[in-house]
């Protein structure tokens, strides 16, 4: 099978006309309950003393993640994240920030996903990832998810769950594995693609319904822009974290990465990794680098996606039942 | 024939699986919070109606079938192939082979029409409508005056098929039938 650019269609139904599309697919007693959380999530940053930021949505820089696709226009890129800019204004001293914006990601279309949607950043200065994964658990508890939270690391989820060490298995076992939990053969796969099929196809699906679980210390191969550090037993992993309820991922933090050397070399071996997939070459945030020299404090970040903490806390089963328009009637 | 990557996905498409034509049923969009996206797709293999299952890695691409649903009108059986032409003017005619017919075989009554499915020109399969009306040719006597009690009895039909009737039912009377369970559904009008 051949593996191209995928083209940018944002509308998974292409119908000529469908003459109830004009209505929302969101209930108006779910929109008035939407702004209710909203109002709550806006004070439990302010109680806090976090300031509210924003930053551009349209930006010359686009990130080099192989995984996420950029939506480009005549102008520059949308935004996928508000990350980098963010992290310029703590090089400012801003100190602790929080934003809600929207962001766009091509090709993400699906129950739980809106190539248009709404995620919530925010920075702690002087703040470590343990500490941070933490108050996102506070935070999704003063929403009204009522639930009690458990913390494994990604190694404990994966042995708990599939009785794997994702960080000492073989390519050859991690490719069983992935070829068990799809019913196919999954020999051409690489490690992370592996691990990836063995996060969503295995571990999500056996996490506890009723639990809110912090995953951390995921492997440096996965770090993201992350700090990186050694276990005792020489593996390295990353000081990143993802938060799930039940199956259903709510959030992706890490100690963040602040050295401007490793932050440009990770860029450029992502752009590296797209020609060899045939991705195009994304501009690199130099502005982001120069933060960095200029000197962002120690510091803990986090992203919540607020449509699917919106979905749980209203137990509605999919995305666009807490959208106005979804993708298909914008 | 056109690629369709994974994002274009969707219930109806007609793609190539392993050199067979499949109709995808269900696309369900996998991602991990970081990483590889997938799509998991719930596959009917058009040939032999079973259900496939395939994950895929997101932004893959599979080539589309060239298949095509058209009404036709069924003439004759030669005993080797079944003759069907379309009814959109062309008068068209196109053999279907015994795997073809299998589940309309039962149905087949000449100058019926029938949906069929089309891959690459020639005839996949035929797809009976849902109600057909035939002629009784062979079932016991019926009873007099026993139009309200329950009972039934096999009638064969002029295809050939057998269905179970009332029992107030005789030989040369035309009945309706739902082809998807083989009942008998009532008396044609």
């Amino acid at each position: 099978m051949p593996l191209g650019w995928p083209t940018l269609s944002l509308h998974p139904q292409k119908d000529p006309h469908m003459a109830d599309h004009w209505a929302p697919s969101a209930q108006i007693a779910t929109l008035k309950m939407r702004h209710d959380l909203m109002r709550r999530l806006r004070a439990f940053f302010d109680q806090k003393g976090l300031l509210e930021v924003e930053t551009p949505i349209l930006s010359a820089h686009a990130t080099p993640d192989v995984h996420l696709a950029s939506i480009e226009t005549r102008f520059g890129y949308l935004h996928t994240s508000p990350e980098y800019p963010m992290k310029r204004l703590l090089a400012a001293q801003a100190g602790a920030i929080y934003q809600i914006c929207k962001v766009f990601r091509a090709e993400e279309s699906g129950s739980n996903h809106n190539p248009e949607f709404t995620l919530l950043e925010w920075y702690q200065p002087g703040w470590d990832d343990q500490q941070l994964s933490q108050q996102v658990v506070a935070l999704l508890q003063h929403l009204g998810l009522d639930r009690n939270s458990q913390y494994l690391s990604y190694r404990e989820a994966f042995t708990a769950t599939l009785g794997i060490d994702p960080l000492s298995a073989s390519l050859a076992t991690l490719r069983e594995l992935a070829g068990e939990l799809l019913g196919q053969p999954c020999d051409d796969y690489d490690r992370n693609t592996c691990l990836d099929v063995a996060m969503s196809f295995g571990v999500e699906r056996k996490l506890d319904p009723n639990l809110i679980t912090v995953i951390s210390d995921f492997p440096a191969a996965q770090a993201a822009l992350a700090i990186k550090e050694q276990q005792p037993d020489g593996f390295w992993t990353a000081k990143r974290f993802e938060v799930y309820c039940g199956g259903l991922e709510l959030a992706n933090g890490y100690a963040e990465l602040t050295d401007a050397q490793e932050q440009l070399a990770r860029f450029e071996a992502e752009n590296r990794d797209r020609q060899t997939r045939n991705l195009p070459i994304m501009p690199i945030d130099t502005h982001l680098i120069d933060a960095m020299k200029a000197g962002i404090p120690a510091c803990a970040g986090v992203a919540v996606g607020v449509d699917r903490v919106i979905m749980l806390c209203l137990g509605k089963k999919h995305i666009d039942d807490v959208l106005s328009f979804p993708i298909a009637r914008a | 024939m056109a690629f369709y990557s994974t994002n274009e996905f969707r219930s109806g498409l007609k793609v190539l699986l392993e050199g067979d034509p499949c109709s995808i049923v269900e696309n369900e969009f996998v991602k991990p919070g970081k990483g590889q996206a997938f799509n998991r797709v719930k596959l009917k293999n058009l040939k032999t109606g079973r259900t496939w299952e395939r994950t895929f890695k997101s932004g893959e691409s599979i080539e589309g079938a060239d298949i095509m649903d058209v009404s036709m009108e069924y003439l004759y059986a030669d005993g080797s192939f079944w003759t069907f032409m379309k009814t959109d003017g062309s008068y068209e005619q196109l053999n279907a082979g015994p795997e073809a017919i299998k589940d309309a075989k039962d149905w087949l009554k000449e100058q019926d029409t029938f949906e069929v499915v089309l891959y690459n020109g020639d005839i996949l399969s035929v797809v009976p409508q849902n109600f057909v009306e035939l002629e009784i040719v062979e079932t016991d006597p019926g009873l007099k005056g026993d139009t309200a009690q329950g009972g039934s009895k096999p009638a064969t039909l002029s295809t050939g098929a057998v269905v179970r009737v009332p029992l107030f039912i005789e030989i040369g009377e035309k009945i309706k039938v739902d082809t998807r369970s083989g009942e008998y559904v009532s008396r044609a009008k």
